[in-house]
């Protein structure tokens, strides 16, 4: 509309048709097509918690019946961890940023990256045939042998999907890599990339890595489910755990692709809006790397109980502790970077602050899981489900929130509603506590995971739960709202509305088609905030670039 | 307990006590450094707010000693939860000696237990207080996981091996028996309750039962009927290994190697037999796979052991 003929340089004014988009090989365009994909997915999965959390409400099982209340939480399993929280930010703020971040006018592989989103499209039509024809009630963990010999659901159908959308993930992984290693700007050495680029640098050497395993487990499942090839069923000569190892040795470098993303977009914000330079840079860059790394050795900590032998789940324990370190100098750094600086608290430091607190948190409870007596209480309790939705909703989620709300402007153009941002952000962080943090004590006192129906005396930690996931819910709701009015009615957003450091801020809000105007090149570390000048020139909202 | 809403678990059992004290202490560890870190960031925030006068020169964005003090002051604290974990969970593999030992079988969705003298319960577990008990755990079909919270007990019953818990229960009382591992439909259902009682209690409940044979004479029958007894008693004219004393006894294989004759060793020579021939034996003997379902192998199982009484009460929890 009139908004693109003012701006035909920007790349969102360059052709407007469902063509234009569906066949860009612009990483800025690819980015928008994975975002709203994803965003369908977020509020499908979310949905099913939803209902869920209003069954829990009460001991029976009165709302759903225990078959549907079996696929809620395998569809709400498979739909966040595959078709949300693996590509979020990595497919979306990555892939927008990465090559504006060093300098590049696209990703190395641009056509890659749209094939990417085609195959991720795949996938998701696969997944969701499963959802309308029925289902699938294994969790979303797979076991075996009840996801082979057993459950009922379209358990081929629904692994296939995750087995195609894998692909993209290795498509993505692959194009990143290749992206960092030869397209950075001139200057731009390894230790002068911001975070966010090393943690999607670690991110995709682990989809790279980790992902052909899952593929691997997931097309052994189809072959025993469809050929009766007898491979986890000891009936036919094999070996249930087997699935449970392949499948963890991907699951668990996972939940570092899930998190590491949230952990590099927290690391421009909070700088940002301390003014101050990240506190021990490379040891928060190392870090991820470290994480990449020892992810891998601690797969078995997920099976402690499960007939594994006693000794290598003293390793698998050992290991989780030594994966903690990484994870906890980086909070130690976050904190630090706030002394001396010159703090704001907008929108995105707002969910930084709150992914702090929730990371933290969440990661505390995880030494609970790590120690292996304890463990072997809480294991498969609602304390392991409060744990992992610390860190993947409290932490990964709020912090795609903070990623969207910084570069927002850069996404779009456009400024969203500061007012309603922290009230959204506010709102989430309250409602996420109360569902969350209920769970924990439900655990410690016994209550098993993926239960439709439960004693009575756990009720009252159950009803604090369910009051806190509409809470939630409405706090994921409202950006949808004022962000979607932004999109189109917000006021212009300036090159660098936030005063920031880094090469995505020195283009114009939106960037023009090929990122730059001209090729930047660099010669300070990132983070440089100390440089005079920066804060007051730029840092002013309201200045119209045009 | 206020207002009847539970916040911990009951301690029911020899190692509640110590596993809630570890859990206590980190608690109160990561409470600490919880707040600590909480405190910072919320110090940090007002003191350096903008516009305020803290002052702000000299500080560079990095402090090498700090940050191998606080990476070397977590690494300590990790290896110590660490140790103090895995102490605990090895007692796992060293129950004490003169156990009770009772058979365990989970199936969509119930649990069916048999106690030594053959009474046979369903989703209700009686145990004696004071008393260690083995529960040896099979699986008719699905991953299921016997956990009893009050005990801060859990093990999952694998189909196709044995598994084991054990537990001393010390007070009295019926404590919630669950199924952890997701298994299917009636997941949520497959419970019940272990009811833990004095053992002179205990034995008036055994003894009130109907009177069925014990697990080893069912087995022994079964043994019999399925023929094993033709090829495996002395007087036999096919030459198959004596089966007197062979639990727990080292057995020299055909290929070299010797196995200890665990409840792992005894289920595969009853299902592939074709896997681990004992030396000197032609591999003459037919597969039970399919022919023996997994309660009637706890009993076969049982009979073994009672031939060699000596190693059943050790019972070394083979993984």
């Amino acid at each position: 509309m009139s908004t693109e003929a003012l701006r035909p340089s920007s790349y969102l004014g360059e052709g407007a048709g469902p063509a234009a988009w569906l066949l860009t090989t612009d990483h800025k365009r690819v980015a928008w097509l994975y975002l709203m994909s994803l965003t369908a997915f977020f509020f499908l999965g979310g949905a099913f918690a939803v209902l869920m959390r209003v069954e829990l409400a009460t001991p029976a099982g009165d709302l759903v019946s225990d078959d549907t209340y079996n696929r809620l939480f395998s569809l709400h399993g498979i739909i966040m961890v595959w078709f949300f929280l693996v590509p979020s930010i990595p497919a979306t703020l990555g892939n927008f940023l990465l090559p504006l971040m060093i300098g590049a006018r696209d990703l190395a592989f641009p056509r890659l990256n749209l094939a990417s989103w085609y195959v991720f499209i795949l996938g998701s039509a696969f997944a969701l045939a499963s959802v309308l024809a029925g289902g699938v009630d294994t969790g979303w963990t797979f076991y075996t042998p009840l996801s082979t010999l057993y459950a009922n659901g379209f358990v081929s159908m629904a692994a296939l999907g995750v087995f195609i959308v894998g692909f993209s993930t290795i498509m993505t992984g692959i194009n990143f890599i290749v992206t960092i290693h030869t397209l950075r700007a001139p200057g731009l050495t390894w230790f002068r990339l911001p975070i966010f680029v090393w943690t999607m640098y670690a991110t995709a050497l682990v989809m790279v890595l980790a992902t052909p395993v899952l593929a691997a487990s997931l097309i052994l499942i189809v072959l025993e489910r469809v050929f009766g090839i007898g491979i986890f069923n000891p009936a036919l000569g094999g070996d249930p755990l087997l699935f449970q190892h392949l499948f963890w040795f991907y699951s668990h470098p996972a939940v570092y692709i899930m998190i590491l993303p949230g952990m590099g977009v927290v690391s421009e914000v909070l700088p940002c809006f301390s003014r101050r330079p990240l506190f021990g840079y490379k040891a928060v860059a190392l870090s991820s790397m470290a994480i990449a790394v020892f992810g891998f050795l601690v797969w078995g900590h997920h099976m402690f109980v499960s007939g594994q032998s006693a000794y290598a789940g003293v390793l698998f324990s050992f290991l989780s502790f030594c994966v903690a370190i990484p994870s906890a100098i980086k909070v130690f750094n976050w904190s630090l970077t706030l002394r001396k600086g010159e703090i704001t608290f907008e929108t995105p430091m707002l969910y930084a602050l709150f992914f702090l607190a929730l990371f933290t948190f969440g990661g505390l409870a995880g030494l609970f899981l790590a120690a292996l007596a304890i463990d072997v209480h809480v294991h498969d309790t609602y304390f392991v489900v409060a744990h992992f939705h610390y860190i993947m909703v409290g932490g990964m989620v709020t912090a795609y929130m903070a990623g969207l709300h910084f570069w927002w402007p850069k996404l779009t153009g456009r400024m969203y509603s500061e007012t309603w941002g922290r009230i959204a952000a506010t709102v989430t962080f309250l409602g996420f506590n109360l569902t969350f943090f209920p769970q924990f004590v439900l655990g410690f006192i016994g209550m098993p995971r993926r239960y439709h129906t439960y004693p009575p005396e756990f009720q009252f930690w159950h009803v604090l739960s369910s009051a806190g996931a509409v809470v939630l819910a409405f706090g994921y709701l409202m950006p949808l709202f004022y962000l979607g009015w932004s999109m189109f009615r917000g006021p212009r957003a300036p090159a660098n509305p936030w005063g920031a450091t880094g090469l995505e801020w020195q283009t114009a809000s939106p960037p023009p088609p090929h990122n730059f105007d001209t090729m930047p090149s660099v010669s300070r570390p990132a983070y440089d905030y100390a440089m005079k000048g920066l804060q007051h020139e730029t840092f002013s909202p309201h200045k119209d670039e045009a | 307990m206020s207002f009847g809403i539970p916040f911990t678990p009951p301690e029911a059992s020899s190692i509640a006590g110590s596993v809630d004290m570890l859990f206590y202490t980190l608690l109160a560890f990561t409470a600490a450094l919880g707040i600590f870190l909480a405190s910072l960031v919320v110090f940090y925030a007002i003191k350096y707010r903008a516009g305020s006068k803290a002052e702000r020169t000299g500080e560079r964005a990095r402090s090498l000693p700090l940050e191998v003090a606080w990476t070397v002051a977590s690494l300590l604290i990790a290896f110590v939860i660490f140790g103090w974990g895995a102490a605990l969970f090895l007692r796992r593999e060293h129950p004490p000696l003169d156990a009770l030992e009772i058979a365990g079988l989970g199936k969509q969705w119930m649990w069916e237990f048999r106690h030594p003298g053959g009474q046979r319960e369903i989703n209700e577990l009686h145990v004696p207080v004071g008393k260690t008990v083995i529960v040896s755990l099979a699986s008719q079909d699905v991953i299921h996981s016997f956990f009893v919270p009050a005990f801060r007990v859990k093990q999952d019953a694998v189909p196709g091996r044995t598994t084991h818990v054990w537990f001393i229960a010390d007070e009295p009382g019926r404590y919630h028996l669950f199924c952890a591992q997701y298994c299917g439909t009636q997941h949520s259902e497959m419970g019940g309750w272990v009811t833990a009682m004095p053992p002179e209690d205990y034995a008036a409940w055994l003894g009130n039962q109907g009177k069925g044979d014990t697990l080893a004479a069912d087995g022994e029958k079964l043994f019999r009927a399925l023929g094993c007894s033709g090829c495996h008693e002395k007087s036999s004219k096919v030459r198959a290994p004596d089966l007197a004393g062979i639990f727990g006894r080292p057995v020299a294989l055909e290929n070299q190697q010797t196995v200890v004759a665990d409840e792992r060793y005894l289920r595969d020579s009853i299902l592939e037999p074709k896997k681990e021939i004992a030396a000197g034996y032609d591999p003459v003997m037919p597969s039970f796979d399919g022919i023996v379902d997994e309660g009637e192998m706890q009993m076969l199982l049982a009979y073994l052991k009672s031939l060699s009484p000596r190693a059943a009460t050790r019972n070394e929890a083979t993984q």
